[in-house]
């Protein structure tokens, strides 16, 4: 389980985070969403560490992240697994190479078993036969694959994805979200996904955090979306008029 | 940022890329990897060059001294001396700073502006020490052999330049080579062009990490690295040669 308490962060005088609290529960697909500059990104970025927050706590199964040293916190961050926006994948590697870089980093195993292990989750987010590609020969949607394959490859406990389907097809946008939630359930893993994609948050958001301003304007799951109130999120999610269509045939129970 | 905010968070970033590698087998898969990409790489440039620069020396030097009160091996005696003591450690540094450090700026910097940085130090890896250590460890080790080699190149050229336009003999080119030759000249230049190596992958390594933005902003960290690099290389040279040789 990971634990958001009261995080503030500033840049200048610009106060991007408010306040905010937030649960993520293992084995469950929490996204977080919000307008762009509403301050997903920094509210990742800190729960990673890349930001340090000026206020809150971070706290990943009962170790407080942000009061840990800097040993203690590499020793969180093999945990985790990062699927990036843009992917993030290392140009100089070929597929295998990127994805075999963190059991290369973090483990003593011999080439022969890494090279099971690689082929095992490449198999699992099914690519085959691309082993020896170099990242600037695949697609985007084999780019977040093999991103995925090298965010679970060390089992991680957290995972979390940035705007994962930004400048994918619908299609293969759908096929990554299914694939984050089964890898999520069916290692138990605490999962958060940084989107503003709406048939993300409908297709497999546990929970969602709406934030807005640096603040938490809403919190609950899918289906409560289309029956609350809230005039934060309905401004957000009814912006597209499917969904406005969908909200009005709900409510008059058709 | 200040200057004075950048020369401590350079002094910073050292401290973390001076830490003991996390893997060691990486780490020398890596700097093998550099010492080709950094250093062998680099030899085609250091001996075109070397070779044309010590035959311009020697030129010079034979249309200047013409006066018949003046022996003819000085020439090859100036050649071997500027080679030595300036053209190999300073000049090539200088070069050297534009070709290694633009190409370390701007990998770095790329890694930087497309998250494979952040990816690093999510996986909890120091990215600095990942980075930046085995280019150090490259750059100190084969920079010694790449300067020794223009050494040699550029005395070779100011042979080669004599013969081909005919200003002077083999025999005074030769005598004046092996006139007053000092070894320590030789350590001098070696420590030289150890604390420009050093320099050349250090500052060139600051920009590209502190990159932020795209493609623009990787280009003008490049320039940028390339500059500051050649100014404390000149200023260090200044320097060095007053501590060294004064």
């Amino acid at each position: 389980m990971l634990e958001i308490k009261n995080l503030h962060k500033s840049f200048g005088d610009a106060h991007i985070l408010k306040g905010i609290s937030a649960t993520f529960e293992k084995g469950e697909t929490s996204l977080v969403i919000g307008q762009s500059g509403s301050g997903k990104t920094v509210f990742l970025k800190c729960m990673l560490g890349l930001h340090t927050p000026e206020e809150g706590i971070i706290d990943f199964d009962g170790r407080i992240f942000n009061g840990l040293k800097e040993n203690e916190k590499r020793q969180i961050r093999k945990e985790i697994g990062m699927v990036f926006q843009g992917s993030a994948l290392y140009d100089s590697m070929t597929v295998e190479e990127n994805v075999m870089f963190p059991l290369k980093m973090f483990t003593n195993k011999i080439k022969q078993e890494m090279l099971e292990r690689v082929n095992f989750v490449l198999n699992r987010v099914n690519l085959h036969n691309t082993n020896h590609m170099y990242p600037s020969e695949l697609s985007g949607g084999m780019k977040k694959r093999v991103a995925i394959a090298r965010a679970i490859v060390m089992n991680p406990k957290y995972l979390f994805c940035d705007e994962p389907n930004s400048g994918l097809d619908p299609q293969t946008a759908i096929v990554i979200d299914n694939l984050i939630r089964e890898i999520t359930q069916e290692y138990n893993i605490t999962t958060v996904i940084n989107s503003h994609d709406m048939n993300s948050v409908m297709e497999i958001g546990d929970k969602i955090v709406f934030l807005k301003d640096g603040l938490k304007a809403w919190e609950g799951t899918k289906n409560d979306i289309f029956k609350t109130e809230n005039e934060a999120i309905v401004d957000f999610v009814y912006s597209s008029n499917l969904y406005k269509k969908v909200r009005e045939a709900l409510l008059k129970g058709q | 940022m200040t200057n004075l905010e950048h020369i401590g968070a350079y002094f910073n970033m050292l401290g973390q890329v001076f830490k003991k590698p996390q893997k060691w087998k990486v780490f020398w898969e890596l700097l093998f990897r550099e010492i080709d990409d950094l250093g062998l790489k680099s030899l085609g440039i250091v001996t075109f060059i070397a070779f044309f620069v010590g035959g311009v020396i020697a030129i010079q030097t034979a249309l200047n001294v013409d006066s018949p009160f003046i022996p003819k091996y000085l020439i090859g005696f100036a050649t071997k001396r500027s080679m030595i003591l300036e053209f190999a450690p300073t000049f090539m540094s200088v070069i050297l700073a534009g070709k290694v450090g633009s190409y370390i700026t701007s990998s770095i910097g790329t890694m930087r502006v497309t998250e494979q940085i952040d990816a690093l130090e999510i996986m909890g890896i120091n990215s600095l020490n990942y980075l930046v250590l085995p280019k150090v460890i490259a750059v100190l080790l084969f920079y010694p052999i790449l300067v020794i080699l223009a050494m040699f190149l550029g005395i070779f050229g100011g042979w080669v330049a004599g013969i081909l336009t005919d200003l002077f003999f083999t025999e005074d080119y030769i005598m004046g080579i092996q006139l007053e030759f000092n070894p320590y000249f030789v350590k001098y230049a070696i420590i030289k062009t150890l604390v420009f190596a050093f320099v050349i992958v250090t500052v060139a390594s600051y920009h590209g990490h502190n990159v932020r933005g795209g493609a623009l902003e990787v280009g003008r960290a490049s320039t940028k690295a390339v500059v500051w690099t050649s100014v404390v290389i000149i200023l260090l040279n200044y320097f060095l040669t007053q501590m060294l040789l004064g």
